[in-house]
């Protein structure tokens, strides 16, 4: 190990603070909020690492990056070493230390987080993969042999990348098939530029395509082509269904079919894929937000983006309207913090009841509903109940809906003999990713509903092992 | 990249292209749609698929010139490109044999009706078509559809051609006539089918209408192309494009295709606009390198219709 500090004077250091857009100002553009740690603060920060035996932070990473070892690296100056330690294990460095939530994974585990300052190994991350990008020596490894299998990957989120990746390197011929005209997943038409920008999804898709996968957008699976032509007629040998959470929720109450009440997914991918931000020098438009008063309902990491960018778009007033307690928001705590800081309202404890609107369809509120914590339930969480009496209008011209999504349908209705959950997420079994079809495996959202960018690229990852297996056994 | 090898137009603003996209053609059938884009700056837009020709690899498509993509679409000749198209999209039309059909496509909507149409003959049903324009040069493949109905009433509003008045008319003198009709299938302005589904309720006829709303992705991921159908939201993308008609809720699906009116008018002014410095070079930088279908690039194209003074 390379630290020269004394563990005791390590803890004396504090946290470094991520160098950030002042927030008034940043939330009015979409540039990236974070600015990333310099080589000093990387430095300064990498030192507090305690280079614990018992490595809680590995144990406690979904795809188990060698967090310690990689910031042993950066101490020693070795910045491209500690990249490709992690890529030993994260094919999408830049990406994860971006938007991983991180206190409940890596830093929630750290020795040093009891005392409330866990080694900030998220930035740390994201200082050596942008370094790396910097240098321009992205270290492509090596592509074995090719073996003549093919594999066609359903879907370009970071599940599908992942496994393309990993598939490509051990010589198989890989195909990944995609709907929308871009490649990325939630990673271009979710995720907002001003927390991950698309340079970065570009920079690493172009890695892979020089590694030897082979991208085709527009291809609805089970619309243009089906699975069964796949392992079929296009003559693949094995199947990676990776297509995601993206069926969104609504409400269910009276006037969501008013003009001005989005889905969290339709509101998002006319700024982020579509670039509606940017109209008319775009064609896509979005409604015109200035001035105007948002509301989004839900408290994750969506309903945090969707906030974030109409106050982007120039709402006055946009708010967080959440049915549970602040405790119980599920957005990255750095996202709640920046929306904050940027003047988002949080309304908790309160539930929409109905929209309103004009003689002309138009959105003109909603009715909100109080609520307070209720008794403890059998799992001993409190569910909320509604206050009597405690009913309001709010005026709004723009509502969000950002409650979840479910599985898209569209593979598994025109794949018989794929077996589907009750919610419509198919099965797969959790080592091996194998699903009830010989030749067919399936990871990332479509089988654990909406997850995190690190779990769907570790079930990429795990996925192409298992399909190497079979490829080269043929025994499923 | 998607190569036209066909365009011309049907009717003032209607143009019909066939499109190079042979997945889409193997796999297209009745009632489908194609979301395409245009250019690398341009917005996804449905469209359905009038015609397929699987040994060719071709798909038909028509389109009215309304707003700035239509419009560039029109502007389009054989050898030029589409960006994206990628379909076929939606539920195929529900075709078996009914017994009496009537067809009715209004405007546009005759290129929209004509491939079930079609189906419905090759299904063994008795086909009758009504088509109608706002006159006579909106009245478009009159031919087409003659070749697979049993019978044939063309209509315009204006009596300049055929017979004068509405698609409407036509159909309810059929059912005054005592017709045994089993299936009403009616695609145009949702006013027209608005009004076709009035005609039928009283009389129990199933009606059938393909609707348009603004979609996104087309693949349900956005919620955007939601109906209310039955008092419940259904989204056209994959749940249609085609819905009963005696449960669809017009009036909300006029509201919803009105919500983006104003900057709908404001792109298409511009495009109509002669060429200022301002569709510079600078915006150009930051499209992808070398993609052909950048609208700056097409600028030259649009010449003519500032020429014109369109
Ligand atoms: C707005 C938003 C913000 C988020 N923020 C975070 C965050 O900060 N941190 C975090 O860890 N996670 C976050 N998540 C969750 C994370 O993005 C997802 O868990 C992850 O992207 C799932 O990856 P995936 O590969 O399974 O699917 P997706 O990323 O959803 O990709 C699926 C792809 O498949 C395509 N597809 C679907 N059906 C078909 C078909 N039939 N044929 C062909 N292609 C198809 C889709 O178009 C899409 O491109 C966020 C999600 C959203 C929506
Ligand atoms: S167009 Fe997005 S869900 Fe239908």
């Amino acid at each position: 190990m390379h630290n020269p500090i004394p563990p005791k004077e390590r803890m004396k250091i504090h946290r470094q603070l991520m160098p950030e857009q002042p927030p008034l100002e940043r939330a009015r553009n979409f540039v990236e909020v974070n600015r990333g740690l310099d080589v000093a603060l990387a430095q300064e920060e990498a030192r507090r690492c305690l280079t614990c035996k018992t490595q809680h932070c590995f144990s406690a990473c979904p795809v188990g990056v060698q967090v310690r070892d990689f910031i042993d690296l950066v101490v020693a100056g070795d910045y491209l070493g500690a990249a490709a330690k992690i890529r030993e294990d994260n094919v999408l460095p830049a990406v994860t230390g971006r938007v991983c939530p991180q206190e409940k994974q890596c830093e929630g585990s750290c020795i040093l987080s009891a005392r409330g300052e866990s080694v900030a190994i998220g930035y740390l991350e994201r200082f050596v993969a942008d370094y790396e990008r910097s240098v321009g020596k992205v270290g492509l490894p090596a592509r074995a042999p090719l073996t003549g299998k093919k594999v066609a990957v359903v879907g370009s989120g970071p599940a599908g990348l992942s496994c393309a990746g990993d598939l490509v390197l051990k010589g198989h011929d890989v195909t990944v098939l995609e709907a929308l005209h871009e490649i990325g997943g939630v990673l271009v038409y979710g995720i907002p530029e001003f927390r991950l920008p698309k340079q970065i999804v570009r920079d690493e898709v172009e890695n892979l395509r020089l590694m030897g996968v082979e991208f085709r957008t527009n291809v609805v699976v089970g619309r243009t082509v089906t699975v069964d032509e796949l392992l079929g007629e296009e003559g693949y040998h094995a199947v990676f269904v990776a297509t995601g959470a993206g069926l969104p929720m609504f409400l269910n109450i009276p006037g969501e079919h008013l003009c001005g009440v989005y889905s969290a997914n339709e509101f998002l991918t006319r700024v982020n894929l579509m670039k509606a931000n940017e109209f008319p020098a775009y064609d896509n438009p979005i409604y015109d937000c200035r001035g105007k008063d948002v509301a989004v309902f839900g408290a994750g990491n969506t309903a945090m983006d969707a906030v974030r960018t109409s106050l982007r778009l120039g709402a006055k007033c946009a708010s967080i309207v959440y049915r549970r307690s602040e405790k119980e928001m599920p957005a990255r705590a750095e996202e709640v913090h920046h929306a904050k800081d940027e003047g988002v309202q949080f309304q908790m404890l309160t539930n929409p009841l109905e929209f309103l609107g004009d003689e002309k369809g138009w959105l003109t509120g909603v009715r909100l509903q109080r609520m307070e914590l209720g008794a403890p339930d059998k799992s001993g969480r409190r569910s909320p109940v509604a206050i009597e009496g405690s009913e309001h209008v709010l005026p709004i011209h723009v509502a969000i809906i950002a409650i979840g999504n479910k599985g898209n349908p569209l593979v598994q209705s025109t794949t018989p003999d794929l077996a589907t959950t009750r919610n419509g997420y198919i099965v797969a079994d959790a080592e091996k990713l194998k699903t009830s079809k010989p030749g067919v495996f399936a990871g990332g959202d479509i089988v654990t509903g909406g997850a995190t960018v690190i779990l769907a690229m570790g079930a990429g990852r795990k996925a192409a092992k298992a399909i190497h297996e079979y490829l080269q056994s043929g025994i499923w | 990249m998607f190569l036209i090898v066909e365009a011309r137009f049907l009717a003032p603003d209607v143009k019909l292209l066939r499109v190079q996209a042979p997945l889409i053609a193997r796999k297209r059938k009745a009632g489908q749609f194609v979301i395409l884009r245009v250019h690398d700056h341009g917005e996804r837009i449905p469209l359905t698929i009038a015609d397929s020709d699987p040994v060719a690899g071709t798909i038909t498509i028509v389109v009215q010139g309304v707003g700035k993509t239509t419009k560039m679409l029109n502007l389009k000749s054989a050898g030029d490109s589409i960006c994206d198209v990628v379909g076929p999209l939606g539920l195929p039309s529900h075709v078996e044999k009914f017994g009496t059909v009537v067809v009715i496509g209004g405007g546009l909507g005759t290129a929209i009706a004509y491939p079930t149409a079609k189906a419905f003959r090759q299904a063994d049903n008795h086909v009758i078509s009504i088509i109608g324009g706002r006159n006579r040069q909106f009245v478009i493949l009159e031919e087409e559809v003659r070749a697979i109905s049993n019978e044939l009433f063309v209509t315009t509003d204006d009596g300049s051609y055929a017979e004068k008045g509405f698609v409407t008319d036509q159909l309810a003198a059929l059912i005054a006539a005592g017709r045994k009709l089993d299936l009403v299938l009616a695609i145009g302005p949702i006013p027209m089918m608005r009004a076709v589904a009035e005609v039928t309720r009283p009389h129990g006829i199933k009606t059938v209408v393909s609707l348009n709303p603004i979609m996104v992705d087309g693949t349900g991921m956005c919620g955007g192309c939601r109906v209310i159908v039955g008092g419940k939201p259904q989204f056209a993308c994959v749940d249609g494009p085609e819905f009963d008609a005696h449960q669809v809720d017009f009036q909300i699906l006029i509201q919803r295709n009105a919500m983006y009116r104003d900057m709908e008018r404001k792109a298409l002014d511009q495009l109509l606009q002669p060429p200022a410095p301002a569709v510079s070079a600078g915006k150009d930088a930051q499209c992808p390198d070398g993609d052909p279908c950048r609208f700056v690039e097409k600028v030259p194209e649009l010449a003519g219709v500032w020429k014109t003074g369109a």
